[in-house]
């Protein structure tokens, strides 16, 4: 073990602290900046609707482009080749649902939070329950394998190990996360994420110039390097190295993950509630057009990065040093910047190292954000207050849920520092795909569409995606259709087999949402109120009244 | 101040009732015809072309795997054209939606506004 390049040579970690100390600084003081304008709900939920369409696009990118798509994404291509790439498209076309069925109307008819659109026409207290339990339930997840992440990231590119490093590093960001919600608001969140995405979109872009400049832009010669670097020939650029190698089950299993990837966006609680912070419907389809163009440009560079890494580090040495990959991109930094024990490596190595931490830091926050806005606002005054709570206690609330969930986020994410935690991030899509999205998608376009549909869709979506995920081979190591026996990362058991054999439960629970939505539907016996359809109709097609 | 012979202005506190009206009016209808022609067979469409790739990438290893140029095979250009049918249906929905369905809408937010603001 002499000559692992990110562990051994520790020459970049000062520069990789000092930039990220000027990260964190630099954001500080925006957040206390943005504090002053925090007084009001719309304020702190919303930043007073008053960011551009160009603003929030990166914001929205900020959001959306986690370490899981920066450092994962290219750590897959970079060891099982053009697998990682489905990830991608999955990520991408999803935008299309959003911008297409969703975004606009949203903006039109809620304030606040997704329950707002989902409670619209139906009883307040049974459907705001059940979105705020979804949304919760989400944004933990998603915190959890964020968090678990940059424990075990940190200790990669700082080449520290041990425990303690890692409980630290989640400290410390959870500490910054609960810092910028509860400071900052929604404001402060999103000057955060804008930051975030400039940096991480400059960095991938820099790195792909680079590459793409050492094999003299031709892709083909690129690809084929990274081809025969990897060991694994032509079958490194087609599908089929990562997902569904073996039976008709495992194939299944890769359907599965691209229904969640492409239904999940359209129902991620941390990226609906991004549409409230600009002026109208037409400034938030123009944020979502920002939006898939950066998010779009920024995952073709992945694939540069991915078959990068492989061609000029290779797929050995990134194994070597973390087993899923995620190492890769800074690797793939400190071998163009001159290679391992160089000068230029090192800096390199630092700023990327610092960019994944900001990524990190900022889809933290707005996952916080959103989970606490929708604590304060669903459960709090609309669920316990019944709508009488002041704007002053809600907003109090928001910010004492932003401490609680960001304690309950790293108090969970110490306990889970050492188990293999990536899924949550698929698992977090397939909720939103299964719960949230059929339940969204009916209040808006089916006029009969009730209360008890409501409730039964989100909570039918809910369970099954979580219950699937209990019963897959996740949980359950023994032999099964898409895992050979004796699963080391197995959760309860690495030896009994598991009752569900799909990884990715979406195949299903996605189905059962939509239809535990429909038939909550047909049989209730509460008659869907034509008066109240007809006023989220007109608002949300013609922006009557928006907030 | 509003015009006498329209409709009184619509806001938080009007009667529920007056967007039922407002609901069954031929513009209305039109409004909500044009969203929903584009959008619901436009989502079906690149669902549609998003599967097939899925199923390409699971089912039709050997045809994903087929080079063309060099080591340029049909799964990348397969993946690189959802690339290029997602950003031209973002482009071609913001077109549509800023010719046929905000000019109506305005129009009609105007009209239900009654000029009060």
């Amino acid at each position: 073990m002499t000559h692992l390049p990110v562990a051994g040579g520790t020459t970049h970690r000062p520069i990789s602290i000092a930039l990220f100390v000027v990260f964190v600084a630099v954001t500080l003081y925006i957040t206390i900046w943005a504090s002053r304008q925090n007084k009001t709900a719309a304020g702190f939920y919303a930043a007073d609707r008053s960011f551009s369409a160009l603003q929030n696009g990166l914001a929205v990118a900020g959001d959306y482009m986690s370490a899981a798509s920066f450092l994962g994404i290219a750590g897959i291509i970079a060891l099982n080749g053009y697998d990682g790439f489905l990830y991608s498209i999955g990520f991408l076309v999803a935008w299309l649902v959003a911008l297409l069925l969703v975004a606009e109307l949203l903006r039109n008819s809620g304030r606040f939070t997704m329950a707002d659109v989902l409670a619209f026409r139906m009883r307040q207290r049974p459907v705001r329950t059940a979105a705020g339990v979804s949304t919760i339930t989400v944004s933990i997840f998603y915190l959890l394998a964020q968090m678990v992440g940059a424990g075990a990231l940190v200790g990669l590119l700082l080449g520290v190990t041990g425990e303690t490093a890692k409980i630290i590093t989640i400290i410390v960001v959870g500490a910054l996360m609960i810092f910028y919600v509860t400071v900052g608001g929604m404001k402060g969140t999103t000057w955060v994420q804008i930051i975030k995405a400039v940096l991480l979109v400059t960095g991938a872009l820099v790195m792909t110039g680079w590459v793409l400049a050492k094999f003299h832009f031709n892709i083909s010669e690129l690809l084929g390097r990274a081809a025969s670097e990897s060991g694994k020939g032509q079958a490194f650029l087609s599908p089929g190295l990562a997902y569904g190698k073996t039976n008709l089950l495992s194939k299944l299993d890769l359907i599965s993950l691209g229904l969640a990837l492409v239904l999940g966006t359209a129902g991620l609680p941390h990226i609906l509630i991004r549409f409230y912070t600009v002026p109208d419907a037409r400034a938030a389809r123009r944020s979502v057009n920002w939006a898939i163009g950066l998010i779009g440009a920024f995952y073709l560079m992945t694939l540069a990065l991915g078959f990068g890494a492989a061609a000029l580090v290779g797929s050995k040495a990134i194994a070597a040093q973390n087993a899923a990959g995620n190492t890769a991109a800074p690797q793939l930094a400190e071998a163009l910047g001159g290679g391992p024990g160089t000068t230029g490596g090192a800096i390199f190595l630092a700023v990327i190292a610092a960019v994944a931490f900001a990524t990190i830091l900022a889809v933290v926050a707005g996952l916080t954000l959103a989970s606490s806005s929708s604590f304060a606002h669903d459960i709090f005054a609309n669920v316990i207050k019944r709508g009488q709570a002041s704007e002053r206690d809600e907003v109090r609330v928001a910010r004492y849920a932003a401490f609680g969930i960001g304690a309950t986020a790293i108090l969970l994410s110490i306990f889970a520092r050492s188990l293999n935690v990536a899924f949550l991030v698929a698992l977090a899509f397939a909720i939103a795909a299964s719960a949230n999205l059929p339940t969204l998608l009916f209040s808006l376009y089916w006029s009969r569409f009730t209360t008890r549909g409501a409730v039964w869709g989100i909570y039918a979506g809910l369970i099954s995606s979580v219950g699937l995920v209990l019963l897959s081979p996740i949980c359950w190591g023994g032999k099964s259709g898409t895992l050979p026996a004796g699963n080391a990362t197995a959760l309860f058991s690495k030896t009994i087999e598991a009752p569900f054999p799909l990884q990715n439960p979406g195949i299903l629970s996605i189905p059962i949402g939509f239809l535990f939505a429909w038939l909550g539907t047909i049989t209730a016996k509460e008659i869907a109120s034509a008066t109240k359809y007809a006023e989220l109709e007109v608002r949300a097609l013609t922006g009557l009244g928006a907030h | 101040m509003a015009d006498p012979s329209a409709a009184p202005p619509i806001d938080e506190h009007s009667d529920p009732d007056s967007f039922t009206a407002v609901q069954v009016r031929p513009e209305f209808v039109e409004l909500r015809r044009r969203l929903r022609s584009f959008v619901f067979p436009m989502t079906l469409a690149f669902l549609a072309w998003y599967l097939l790739y899925v199923l390409a990438s699971a089912f039709a290893r050997g045809f994903m795997a087929h080079r063309l140029v060099g080591n340029i095979n049909v799964a990348l250009v397969f993946g690189l054209l959802q690339f290029v049918s997602t950003f031209s249906i973002a482009y071609l929905y913001s077109r549509y939606a800023s010719r046929r369905l905000d000019p109506l809408a305005d129009q009609l937010r105007h009209e239900l506004e009654g000029g009060a603001r």
